[in-house]
């Protein structure tokens, strides 16, 4: 067996008594398109937290390429080549698309260090942020402000910055989340149309996007993995129907 | 003087100083916690309130009981108008907007008190009662530095209970933990803070009148010690009325005991010992860890 | 439709490689004060003054206009660059004017990485206090050592003529004038090459979205103690010049009222504009000067009702009102 991209061993999180991610045992091979489901308060975000290192697990061990980086900052993951997108925007509000994407590039790049050569004289840098805003079909946006844009096409920028960083490892935390189901086709032909050699995890509630993108689900019910595999055997469990039924009957 | 009398005496003027700072800075405290506002002209409002008692007093001869009594509605009255008004226009404000609009009151609040006023020192006449000495046994002190102190415990206790018995209490308690989780469970964290906005100015006016005697009184007074109310508060914790008490003590104690035998300089030691005690604890010693 | 052409040249790509282009109305406020020179002789020393006051507003610019930073204690830094530069002239016998300069941008910039580096885990009232405690704790060393440092009533210097030719003479500001207002130049060349970078472009997206960037891979601890360090040698460097072109230096250096001056002054003018500083300062102390002095308590009221209506209404000061003139009269641009 290969080494998988990313790996988590016995990942577990505890806030006082409440135990938010258990003994969670994780792979994503390159290449993966991975679906993160489960019901609310599972502990799906709380999982990407700890991937990304915003959280520090209480127990257990997550591992890049078969290398250890759960003592790793998240600046430090993102260099490693980890990216994720936020569950509610976190944009540069005032900033331009192109300005947007520019950051998480020149930062990649290296070019965020230098103080004296103007921005604008990255033309590298300038470059690819355009290309990506092209592959995205924003370049019409480029200029304008993230105030001035739908929401639908603010959280194609999301994504546009992750892929800036050229990350290895993609998390996408609910890239739909508050899409009009008007504008909801962009995000699911951008998910569609990601590079191939990446490794991608969505968490997403959309069981549309869902069983249209994923190979492989991954079931979280609190704080641990209730059931894996692909489309077809998560879609006929039983105990998986009954965890998201039960789920609709309390409501 | 014999050691012990020596450090009783230093202890009860300290608490003293640090009682005054109690009282003027709870109010600052609570507000801070609960909504975050950075509001640098509280001292401004302990001033304005200092005048009311202390010139209702000397000029239109009220007791001083009432002149309190006057000093804390008059305060808490204006203080509402104030929020109301203005500093509600600003709870969703940047931070330096609010430090902005608050020096901007304060200047205002000083040269409205200087030209309706003048810019002398005010001097709280007390009333007989509490003029003198008082024997405790084991030390004679000045009777009005015993009555603030055993008048800021009362404050703290009432206050305390305030927090922990009532159901008002608890809301702010829980606002000032959370107060997005406090909105969704229906708390109106703005009418609380209306409310203890104006209890707070109302204290700050009380310890204005009060402390005139320790601090001095004159318009100059809003910003003169509005480090020491901030130092109180963020050394304390936010929203934290035993962290408060606590810090207002320390302040309190450390600086009367550094007037007494550093002259010069002790101010440095306070300064020291709040970047150390905020570097180690950022929330302050009795505030929540973020 | 995506053209063939190449990226570069799409309208934004076009904007953003354009942005730090000199402007056509951007030698303008150097020519005003090369003008004032000539036109205002006998005010020279009260010019000196304004540049000075410049170029402090400048540096607080880097650091909360730019990097977010609310700092009521940038004052350590000028009086840390005005006694650098003194103590150095009084105790060194070194008083050459611009090394004394380089030596207090240093000094400035090491205590301003050190604290930043420390303070700058914190955020909110923390923050605040940090930042003005340090500003008054060193106002009280300088208290403390005060048979070295003159204390309040502070020292008088002797510095060097200027590129050995050009004397500080106190009663004939001339020197002093074109020395500061060079000085002034060659900074603010420095530091809108910073804003213009990369780096500053960084600095921009910490301070829009804090939470963001560690998670497009800055280390924004470090990202931040540069610009603070950097922002309190530039602090440093007005401090030193104040030094050099007053002849004098006290601990009201690093004091309260300088920093929050300092502030009003770039608040006034409009933060994360550059050009800030300089209408803050020129308006602010051209007001306290003729105002101040005469009728205080009403400076004071009026100061105070500028600050809240300023708070409330025109928080990005009048290069902000401005700009959103500008963009009513020619409509509202792409």
């Amino acid at each position: 067996m290969a080494t998988p991209l990313l790996e988590t061993r016995a990942l577990s999180r505890n806030f006082g008594a409440l135990a938010a991610a258990r003994e969670i045992a994780f792979t994503l091979e390159a290449g993966a398109r991975r679906a993160l489901i489960g019901p609310n308060g599972a502990g799906k975000t709380t999982f990407i937290n700890l991937l990304t290192g915003v959280l520090r697990p209480s127990f257990g061990s997550v591992l890049l390429k078969g290398r250890d980086i759960t003592r790793f900052s998240q600046a430090e993951r993102v260099k490693l080549g980890i990216a994720r997108t936020f569950q509610i925007n976190r944009l540069f509000r005032g900033l331009s698309v192109l300005e947007n994407v520019y950051m998480a590039v020149s930062e990649r790049v290296g070019a965020a260090r230098s103080m004296f050569l103007p921005a604008g004289r990255r033309t590298d840098v300038i470059e690819e942020s355009m290309h990506l805003l092209e592959a995205l079909k924003l370049e019409n946006d480029a200029r304008h402000r993230i105030s001035e844009l739908p929401y639908g096409r603010q959280r194609l920028v999301e994504i546009a910055i992750a892929l800036g960083l050229k990350p290895e490892v993609l998390l996408l935390d609910e890239p739909a989340a508050g899409v009009p189901s008007a504008e909801s086709h962009i995000i699911l032909d951008a998910v569609a149309a990601l590079p191939a050699e990446i490794g991608v995890l969505i968490i997403e509630h959309d069981m549309d996007l869902v069983f249209r993108f994923a190979q492989r689900i991954t079931v979280l019910v609190s704080g641990a993995v209730f059931a894996e595999g692909t489309p077809k055997e998560i879609a006929a469990n039983p105990d998986v129907r009954a965890v998201y039924l039960g789920q609709a009957t309390r409501e | 003087m014999i050691f012990g009398i020596d450090v009783a005496s230093i202890l009860l003027g300290g608490f003293a100083a640090g009682m005054v700072l109690f009282i003027v800075s709870v109010g600052l405290s609570v507000t801070m916690g609960l909504m975050g506002f950075v509001n640098l002209a509280h001292g401004g409002f302990a001033m304005i309130g200092g005048y009311v008692i202390v010139l209702s007093m000397n000029r239109w001869g009220v007791g001083f009981v009432p002149a309190l009594a006057l000093g804390f509605v008059a305060t808490a009255a204006f203080s509402v108008v104030m929020e109301r008004l203005l500093y509600s226009r600003l709870y969703r404000a940047v931070e330096l907007d609010q430090v902005l609009f608050t020096i901007g009151l304060v200047f205002f609040m000083i040269a409205s008190v200087t030209l309706l006023v003048g810019p002398e020192n005010q001097q709280l006449q007390l009333p007989d009662m509490l003029r003198g000495q008082l024997d405790l046994g084991f030390i004679t002190y000045r009777t009005y530095s015993i009555v603030i102190i055993v008048i800021g415990v009362v404050f703290m206790v009432g206050i305390w209970l305030g927090f922990e018995r009532t159901r008002m209490g608890a809301q702010i308690r829980a606002a000032v933990d959370n107060r997005r989780m406090a909105e969704s469970l229906g708390i109106n964290v703005n009418r609380l803070f209306t409310f203890t906005f104006a209890f707070g100015s109302g204290m700050a006016a009380l310890g204005g009148g009060l402390g005139a005697e320790f601090l001095g009184l004159d318009p100059q007074y809003a910003l003169k010690y509005l480090v020491y109310f901030l130092i109180v508060v963020a050394v304390g914790g936010l929203g934290r009325v035993t962290g408060v008490f606590y810090a207002a003590l320390i302040i309190g104690v450390l600086d009367f005991v550094l007037k007494q035998y550093v002259p010069r300089g002790g101010t440095l030691y306070i300064y020291a010992l709040t970047i150390l005690l905020l570097l180690l604890r950022p929330q302050g010693l009795f505030g929540k860890p973020a | 439709m995506s053209a063939p052409a190449s990226p570069l040249t799409h309208p934004a790509a076009l904007a953003l490689a354009r942005r730090h282009r000199v402007r056509i109305w951007e030698p303008l406020p150097w020519l005003v004060a090369i003008a004032a020179y000539f036109v205002f002789p006998s005010y020279l020393t009260f010019g000196t003054e304004i540049l000075v006051m410049v170029l402090f507003a400048l540096s607080l610019d880097l650091a909360l206009g730019y990097a977010g930073i609310i700092t009521l204690g940038h004052a350590a830094f000028f009086g840390a660059g005005a006694y650098a530069a003194g103590m150095l002239s009084l105790y060194a016998g070194w008083n050459e004017p611009i090394s004394l300069l380089l030596a207090a941008a240093l000094v400035a910039g090491i205590l301003g990485l050190l604290s930043g580096w420390v303070l700058l885990r914190t955020h909110g009232l923390t923050l605040l206090m940090l930042t003005l405690s340090f500003a008054a704790l060193l106002e009280e060393l300088c208290n403390q050592f005060i048979e070295y440092t003159g204390g309040f009533d502070g020292k008088n210097l002797d510095i060097a003529p200027v590129l050995g030719a050009f004397e500080f003479n106190p009663l004939y500001s001339n020197t002093q004038y074109l020395y500061a207002l060079a000085v002034l130049f060659v900074m603010f060349v420095l530091v809108r090459s910073i804003v213009y970078s990369p780096f500053g472009h960084s600095l921009t997206g910490i301070r829009e979205n804090i939470l963001r960037m560690p998670a497009v891979g800055t280390p924004v601890q470090w990202r931040l103690a540069m610009a603070y360090s950097i922002s309190a040698a530039v602090a440093g460097v007005a401090g030193a010049l104040s030094a050099q072109t007053t002849l004098f230096v006290n601990q009201t250096f690093f004091n309260l009222e300088k920093s929050a001056t300092v502030i009003i002054i770039l608040i006034l003018g409009g933060y994360g504009r550059l050009y800030g500083a300089f209408i803050g300062a020129i308006a602010y102390m051209a007001l306290a000067h003729f105002l101040s002095k005469a009728y205080p308590t009403a400076w004071q009221l009026g100061l105070g009702l500028l600050l809240i209506v300023i708070a409330l209404f025109a928080r990005n000061g009048i290069l902000g009102i401005g700009a959103r003139m500008l963009r009513r009269l020619g409509g509202r641009a792409a």
